[in-house]
């Protein structure tokens, strides 16, 4: 055995490892793992239903009606010259993409124990899969917007006109996706030893939506909220992105590049912290899960 | 060839007990152990990996220091009985879990069958989870495109492969997964005991399939099992562990013999106390072994097995009496009665008897035994249920030959005759 040999191992298994520990290339090997698991997602969710992927546009447009009824018919919120169900639909159509990469995601370790137990990837293609997979029904749901937008536009005459900003609409999708993973693979990792975060993220998740500006817009925050509140809901990431898309589709509320720009930096950052911390919990979750 | 795996002072530590506040405040301990730059405070502390010993400390090293190294193309057996961690040893290689302590360093990608089937989707057909599966375990897609005929061709599921796998009867199942399985191709393949699945003719073609993935292709293999034939018959060495440790290392025939003589220290022998007694009747003693061999052997079907029981009869009429043993398979089935009331009459004070089971009467498995002791034919004075459980061992057989086992519980060699 000379030291040559030594060096020639083609990894290790050990205790000790590494804070940061991204793991790019070992991802990028299993990406036709990855592909194959978004598939079984799309393939296999709605298999035996009638109605199938009709359920995708049945939940936002029955949640937009109940949101115009309470907050616009009922409590009066302005929604500046844009009709109330179009807006609603707006808000939550871009919420639920950012709710289900967060609550897919913060469920990874968990719901995919047994798999986990017995085989080893890397275990973010999980998440990852989640989050992918969760685009189709966003862009269903999308689609049903866009036909809403063009029957308000021609058939009721409203002058409702797209922001040059749509451009950015990739990158709001991305950051989305990074925030809402991001936060679900830190929750993930927490849930693994205990399990007390995951009885609040039930809840916090739904409550989150009312200070994320969703069924309503910005301004109307500002002017009827208390300040620490307003502060809360401006500085709110999900926030920025749910005026921003918003702002680009209907042309209302407010857009800054700086709040881009912060947005950008915040859902980085999360993910980051989500993906350093997920892949410290994956060595061994299985031990405490 | 060289050194492919190395594993040095591999430990694995578990807590014992429930995960609640108590874990919480070692974890802070740990947590403020490890800013100041300590060692983790609960690495000195953990009870050895005994399960039916009393719990006296909060952790149990599953793993204890282990040490081996693995030749390039070598195919090593782990054998052990339940809970010795052999399991752990598994995680940790196959990178499930991570040890505690200690560094495996490898020169190959190791791939693992812990579980045959792991991830199929009910839902998908059944090419659908060859793809899946395949990924699972490792494979890109365009090595399962380029054996795909194969793979479906070892499973022998053509008919059915694009039916959902839900509709699939097990052993369907269990064949399509072992065929993928089968058709990976790491440097190293751990396997945790997939053989004890399908039928005769496809654990035929498994263990050829093994062999070959072995044999002619070099691959260097980590088999887990409890089939000593199966280890035997694949395995060029083998270690043993034993609460956490390896206890012996050695050529394969070395390690399972050595490790089916620490078994029947358990089984073959066994000495009663006065629990054991009545006013008619007192049980010395009751041992199974080969005719000829020493009672601390494995016992072997093809060989006569050799039932002694030494009991004292205080009464002043033996008789009377006499002993009935009832034979039970390892499923509480029994299977016959037999007595000594033809041939042996019993006496007054010690009787020591022996019974006789011919060549291959038994076949391997594990047998229980219960006695009675009749007065007068009619009436039991003394009923003892599994009294003493003993195993009967294959002698190992030829390569490539059936590993399972053959059905029912004895084994007899008829005499055959060609009619000319």
């Amino acid at each position: 055995m000379s030291i040559k040999e030594d060096e020639t191992w083609l990894y290790e298994i050990s205790a000790k490892h590494k804070l940061i520990d991204l793991n790019f290339k070992e991802i990028w090997r299993y990406r036709d793992l990855l592909i194959l698991f978004v598939k079984r997602d799309i393939v296999t969710v709605y298999k035996q239903t009638i109605l199938g992927p009709l359920w995708y546009l049945i939940q936002p447009l029955f949640t937009s009606i109940i949101f115009t009824l309470v907050f616009n018919n009922l409590g009066n919120i302005q929604t500046g010259g844009v009709p109330p169900f179009l807006f609603n639909l707006a808000g939550i159509t871009a919420w639920n993409y950012f709710k289900v990469c967060l609550t897919g995601s913060s469920n990874t370790f968990r719901a995919n124990a047994g798999l986990f137990g017995k085989v080893y990837f890397p275990r973010v293609i999980m998440p990852l899969s989640i989050t992918i997979s969760n685009l189709l029904k966003f862009g269903i749901q999308l689609f049903i917007f866009i036909g809403f937008y063009m029957y308000y536009y021609f058939a009721k005459g409203f002058d409702l006109g797209f922001n040059n900003t749509l451009i950015l609409f990739p990158i709001y999708v991305m950051m989305m996706a990074l925030l809402g993973l991001g936060l679900g693979m830190i929750i993930s990792s927490f849930t693994t030893k205990y399990r007390d975060l995951k009885v609040l993220v039930g809840f916090a998740v739904s409550l989150l939506m009312y200070l994320s500006a969703v069924p309503y817009p910005l301004a109307e925050a500002q002017n009827k909220f208390p300040d620490y509140a307003f502060q809360f809901v401006k500085y709110n990431p999900v926030t920025q992105i749910i005026e921003g898309f918003r702002y680009m589709l209907l042309n209302t509320g407010s857009f800054s590049w700086t709040s881009v720009g912060y947005t950008l930096v915040v859902c980085f950052v999360t993910f980051l912290i989500g993906l350093i911390i997920f892949n410290k919990t994956e060595k061994s979750f299985i031990d405490t899960v | 060839m060289g050194v492919i795996l190395k594993i040095e002072n591999i430990s694995k530590q578990y807590r014992l007990g429930m995960v609640g506040t108590g874990t919480l405040s070692h974890d802070l301990n740990r947590f403020w152990a490890k800013i100041r730059g300590k060692e983790d405070p609960y690495l000195k502390v953990g009870a050895v990996n005994n399960r039916t010993a009393k719990a006296t400390e909060e952790y149990v090293w599953a793993l204890q220091d282990i040490n081996f190294e693995v030749q390039e193309g070598e195919v090593l057996g782990i054998i052990g009985k339940n809970g010795a961690g052999k399991s752990t040893l598994l995680k940790i290689l196959s990178r499930v879990t991570s040890p505690t302590t200690g560094t495996i360093k490898t020169k190959g990608r190791i791939a693992s069958l812990l579980e045959v089937g792991t991830g199929f989707h009910p839902e998908l057909t059944g090419k659908e989870n060859i793809y899946l599966n395949g990924a699972i375990l490792g494979m890109t897609k365009a090595e399962i495109i380029s054996k795909i005929d194969e793979i479906v061709e070892f499973s022998g599921c053509e008919l059915y492969i694009d039916t959902p796998v839900k509709r699939y009867s097990s052993g369907m199942r269990v064949r399509l997964a072992f065929a993928v399985a089968a058709h990976l191709e790491p440097d190293i393949l751990v396997i945790d005991e997939v053989l004890a699945v399908g039928d005769a003719e496809f654990q035929k073609k498994a263990i050829g399939k093994m062999q070959d993935i072995s044999r002619s292709d070099g691959r260097t293999v980590l088999f887990v099992s409890h089939n000593m034939a199966a280890v035997k018959s694949l395995c060029t060495r083998a270690i043993v562990l034993e609460d956490g440790k390896i206890e012996f290392e050695g050529s394969t025939d070395e390690v399972v013999s050595h490790y089916l003589k620490g078994g029947a220290k358990l089984f073959n022998t066994k000495e009663f106390d006065e629990n054991f007694e009545n006013e008619i009747f007192k049980l010395e003693q009751i041992s199974v072994n080969n005719s000829g061999k020493e009672i601390l052997e494995p016992i072997i079907e093809s060989e006569e097995i050799e039932l002694t029981t030494s009991f004292r009869i205080k009464s002043t009429n033996p008789e009377k009496y006499h002993i009935t043993y009832h034979l039970i398979n390892e499923l509480g089935e029994p299977m016959f009665s037999f007595s000594n009331t033809q041939n042996v009459p019993l006496q007054t004070g010690l009787n020591s008897l022996c019974c006789y089971f011919p060549k291959g009467f038994l076949q391997s498995g594990q047998y229980f035994l219960s006695l009675l002791v009749i007065e007068n034919k009619k009436k039991a004075v003394f009923v003892e249920r599994d009294i003493l459980s003993f195993v009967v061992v294959d002698a190992g057989r030829e390569l490539g030959v059936y590993m399972g086992r053959e059905p029912g519980y004895i084994r007899p060699n008829f005499n055959w005759k060609r009619r000319s």
